[in-house]
């Protein structure tokens, strides 16, 4: 077995109302920041999965990704490989 | 002794004390289920209880979908059994595919606590029976995730099967605007609640079990409890009844 880290991007699909994004949008004023639209705000979750090689850990995590971590409704995934690890490392990071 | 109708409770749910004593003024028996069990005790009807299940990490519901009794609810669900998931029970029936649609943040990004007004679309539902088309109820609201919405070709079907049972309102009974005041949260179509296409699931986001005594403020939302009753009522006494709308 080896360990793959793994980080899921999570974001509102193109069209769904953003309220979280709207309001980043509202305070660059505040910033006296120009020139900055289109904001979306989502969530990033890193993980690690224990499988016999990167495929199976890959199949893990869009299961994961698509059942429990997105609303394939409302929200996109994509996920990011960060490449095999350590266990030892992974117990760390856990 | 009346029907038995069970209500979920799930680490973080708060109305489920609320929902067991309207269940009760109605004239049934409340049963409580554990998060952790995994049989409904054989009640004839499943009440998902407001609150913030398992903390509402990650969204709303999304957690609780996943836990053991919402196997059995799900199983319930599938054989025709009578589940109705109030505010945060909407999010857990939504997250589970049982209703159709998702519960979005709040378009105003603000909490929503306050009274609303809703009314009936139709009153030949098993959740429904007994209500007066059109008639405002008030109840209050108490959520941040109740922006009801799903894509454009679904909200049309819905509309079209008669999947919508419930509107937010204005005082004399017009569905209110996205952006009108008397619709708490944005939701699409002033939907504040709907029915699964077999008529069993139905979920909506105000409380009628906060609205079920005159000292509460409101007794409006106490027809919706009753309805419920006496459709779970009429499924215990003929098994073979349930599945029909």
């Amino acid at each position: 077995m080896t360990s793959f880290r793994f980080a899921v991007n999570v974001l509102p699909k193109p069209g769904i109302l953003d309220p979280q994004g709207r309001a980043v949008e509202g305070s660059l004023g505040h910033l006296s920041i120009e020139g900055v639209s289109a904001v979306r705000v989502g969530r990033r979750v890193e993980l690690t999965v224990d499988a016999a090689d990167e495929a199976a850990a890959a199949a893990v995590v869009d299961r994961l990704a698509s059942e429990l971590l997105s609303n394939p409704l409302i929200e996109s995934f994509a996920v990011e490989e960060l490449g095999a690890t350590s266990s030892v490392v992974a117990t760390k990071a856990n | 002794m009346g029907v038995r109708i069970g209500v979920v409770v799930f680490p973080g749910s708060n109305c489920d004390r609320d929902t067991v004593r309207a269940i009760e003024l109605a004239g049934a028996d409340p049963v409580v289920l554990w998060h952790e069990q995994a049989t409904l005790d054989g009640v004839s009807a499943v009440v998902l209880p407001g609150g913030f299940a398992y903390g509402d990490y990650l969204r709303a519901g999304v957690i609780a979908r996943f836990s053991p009794v919402m196997r059995a609810v799900t199983a319930f669900a599938n054989e025709g059994g009578l589940v109705l998931g109030i505010c945060n029970g909407f999010q857990v029936l939504a997250e589970a595919h049982l209703v159709p649609g998702a519960l979005l943040r709040n378009a105003s990004l603000r909490f929503a606590g306050q009274q609303v007004r809703i009314a009936a679309e139709r009153a030949d539902t098993r959740f429904t029976h007994g209500l007066e088309v059109g008639r405002p109820l008030r109840m209050p609201v108490a959520h941040g995730e109740g922006c009801y919405f799903a894509d454009e070709a679904t909200l049309d079907d819905l509309e079209r099967d008669g999947g919508v049972i419930f509107r937010y309102v204005d005082a004399d009974g017009r569905p209110a605007g996205p952006d009108d005041p008397a619709n708490p949260n944005g939701s699409l179509r002033a939907i504040a609640g709907v029915v699964n296409a077999a008529g069993n699931v139905a979920g909506l986001m105000p409380h009628p079990e906060r609205a079920t005594e005159a000292i509460l403020g409101s007794d409006d939302g106490a027809g919706i409890v009753r309805a419920l009753v006496e459709s779970a009522a009429r499924a215990a006494n003929g098994r073979a009844a349930v599945g029909a709308r």
